[in-house]
């Protein structure tokens, strides 16, 4: 049994223009200490799904599929019950760590909280494991340090202060949304070794959500590609990234600017923008910004097809598609 | 003539910081510590760099929005510091800047049209010229004329974004000065954007001065590379030579830490 199965889950959330699902029939699953990676761009629901595994959605989501973690069923839980597994079974990293933290308390205070109220210790213990914590993730000094505040610390820094944070009650699955996406390049890497290095070495599972498809490639064993609330293609990385099949995987591939690229290329775009929730089409989210769509694709909603080993897309223009190879692996052959 | 479209030289800024002790001088920033550059009408420049290494500090200066504490910034021959506010203000026609954030940059209360036409109000042009213009530049950067009435509210990130490039093409400027133009955007959007700036470059003959910390960004519209640390250029040299085979350990540095698009063998 994998440690979090997510089962046909679909949000639909109440919006000023009428409900809309942000989230579409979307199955997953992460085994322990598994890694996966969910690429996206903006309103691809990416978040969301995260934030429907934590249990919070915004007021008013109705939520229908399944959510469980160790077998458990998340969906039915009360605020109350979530409680108690958010920052305890589960673990969080968000993108901005100076709204995560409170700039008015310690950061040694900010770790040991999580222990205090889920694990009952004393100040006493709960502050000297907030120190070792500090110290696992790098923060120089880390006894001295903790009676710091978050504005004492540079971004990278508060970054591994949440990370401290997350990891405190030993969680089995660790969300990570967006971690770096505020920082340098130099501390991107230095912050995604340190979540490599700490969930090898405490066998947690790891759901990292990234628009970077670079963070993607090197952190995670397997990845879902989301556009519009679903699933469009999911596999291992190296399926994916080897093999990409899915038309809107391809048009996020080849629209980013690559280092080896010549001054004066064009990069290939997708055309139009990501639409909004509540007028995403009612067959594929894709359709109508894709080059293949026929008129189909408006109304049927695309089934998983298996196009490799585990590796799913979800686009009933897979035969038109096959011999399409994207651009970039054009220029490749020779 | 032949002067150089941008001539900076040993530009240096210091910020004094609040007094921390009252028997000591206040603190100070160095954010400038001596750059100088030039950049020759049509070969475009990019400024790399993390954040704090001054790469906002500099736009600003060049942008004439802040004076440097030593050194010039000429346009065209002209120091912009030296020049009497009535002929700096006539001397910004000639350049223009894009910010970030392109839900920042547009006030929310005015319609694009008047967003757009701005630098050309300030510059004392007629409303007609006013309307004739933005509608020629919003339809350059591929908006439609109607877009004119519209509020920002109405428009997606990326097209917020050629709204601003468009207010900053209005005036027909030499330089833009784009400060991280395509950060805030989506991978696919952010496509559309960096092309439409390639071939406004083309169309128009701007030059940019594009500063940003995504190298690959850089080496897609610029012809030169300045990489800039802690208020200094460290390294500087056409894109292909510094990505290929860069000299500076930071120049590396910076290289090495951009994850490679390639799952592990």
């Amino acid at each position: 049994m994998a440690l979090l199965e997510v089962e046909q889950l679909t949000v639909t959330l109440q919006t000023q223009r009428g409900p809309a699902r942000a989230i579409r029939d979307v199955s997953f699953a992460v085994d322990t200490a598994g890694t996966l990676g969910i690429v996206g761009e903006s309103g691809s629901g990416k978040s969301m799904t995260a934030m429907a595994i934590m249990g919070l959605l915004p007021e008013g989501a109705k939520v229908e599929g399944s959510i469980r973690l160790g077998g458990e069923e998340l969906t039915t839980k009360t605020d109350r019950e979530m409680n108690a597994i958010r920052g305890n079974r589960i673990g969080m990293i968000f993108q901005e760590p100076m709204t995560a933290l409170n700039p008015v308390h310690t950061i040694g205070k900010q770790v040991a909280e999580p222990l205090r109220l889920h694990r009952g210790m004393n100040a006493v213990d709960a502050r000297k494991k907030a120190i070792a914590l500090l110290d696992r993730v790098g923060i120089p000094d880390a006894a001295r340090r903790a009676d710091a505040y978050p504005h004492q610390f540079s971004g990278g820094q508060r970054q591994r202060i949440t990370i401290a944070m997350a990891l405190a009650c030993e969680p089995s699955l660790l969300i990570a949304d967006e971690p770096t996406t505020a920082l340098d390049v130099t501390i991107q890497k230095q912050i995604l070794e340190l979540i490599a290095g700490l969930v090898e070495e405490r066998r947690m599972a790891l759901m990292l959500i990234s628009h970077d498809l670079g963070v993607i490639a090197q952190n995670v064993q397997r990845m879902l590609v989301m556009y519009g609330g679903s699933v469009v293609e999911d596999g291992s990385t190296r399926s994916v990234f080897a093999n990409r099949m899915h038309p809107y995987t391809m048009g996020l591939f080849d629209a980013r600017p690559a280092l080896g690229t010549p001054k004066g290329a064009k990069l290939a775009t997708i055309p139009g923008t990501v639409p909004e929730l509540a007028d995403l089409p009612s067959g594929c989210t894709f359709a109508g910004r894709c080059a293949f769509t026929i008129a189909e694709c408006h109304t049927t909603v695309p089934p998983p097809i298996e196009v490799g080993l585990g590796h799913h897309a979800r686009c009933i223009r897979l035969d038109a598609l096959t011999p399409t190879l994207s651009r970039r692996e054009r220029e490749q052959q020779p | 003539m032949n002067a150089p479209l941008l001539q900076v030289d040993k530009l240096v800024r210091d910020y004094t910081l609040p007094r921390e002790k009252l028997t000591q001088p206040p603190p100070k920033v160095h954010a400038l510590r001596g750059v100088s550059f030039t950049i020759e009408a049509g070969r475009s420049l990019g400024i790399v760099g993390e954040s704090g290494s001054g790469k906002s500090t500099l736009a600003r200066i060049v942008m004439a929005l802040d004076a440097p504490t030593s050194g010039t910034v000429r346009l065209l021959g002209r120091d912009l510091n030296a020049l009497p506010r009535e002929e700096l203000r006539q001397a910004r026609r000639d350049f223009q800047m894009v910010f970030q954030d392109p839900y920042g940059s547009l006030d929310p209360r005015q319609t694009v049209g008047r967003i757009v036409a701005e630098p050309l109000a300030a510059q004392g042009a007629t409303r007609e010229e006013q309307r004739a213009r933005s509608i020629e530049v919003l339809e350059s950067v591929g908006l439609r004329a109607s877009d004119a009435a519209k509020f920002p509210h109405e428009f997606s990130g990326g097209q917020r974004q050629r709204i601003a490039i468009a207010r900053a093409l209005i005036t027909r400027p030499k330089l833009i000065v784009a400060d991280e133009p395509v950060s805030a955007l989506d991978v696919s959007v952010q496509a559309q954007v960096l092309n439409l700036m390639q071939d406004l470059q083309a169309q128009f003959g701007v030059t940019y001065m594009l500063i940003s910390h995504d190298l690959a960004v850089v080496r897609h519209l610029c012809d030169d590379v300045c990489v800039l640390r802690e208020g200094t250029i460290v390294e500087q040299g056409p894109p292909e030579r510094l990505f290929r085979a860069a000299q500076h350990p930071y120049t590396r540095a910076l290289l090495a830490a951009v994850p490679r698009a390639e799952p592990p063998e």
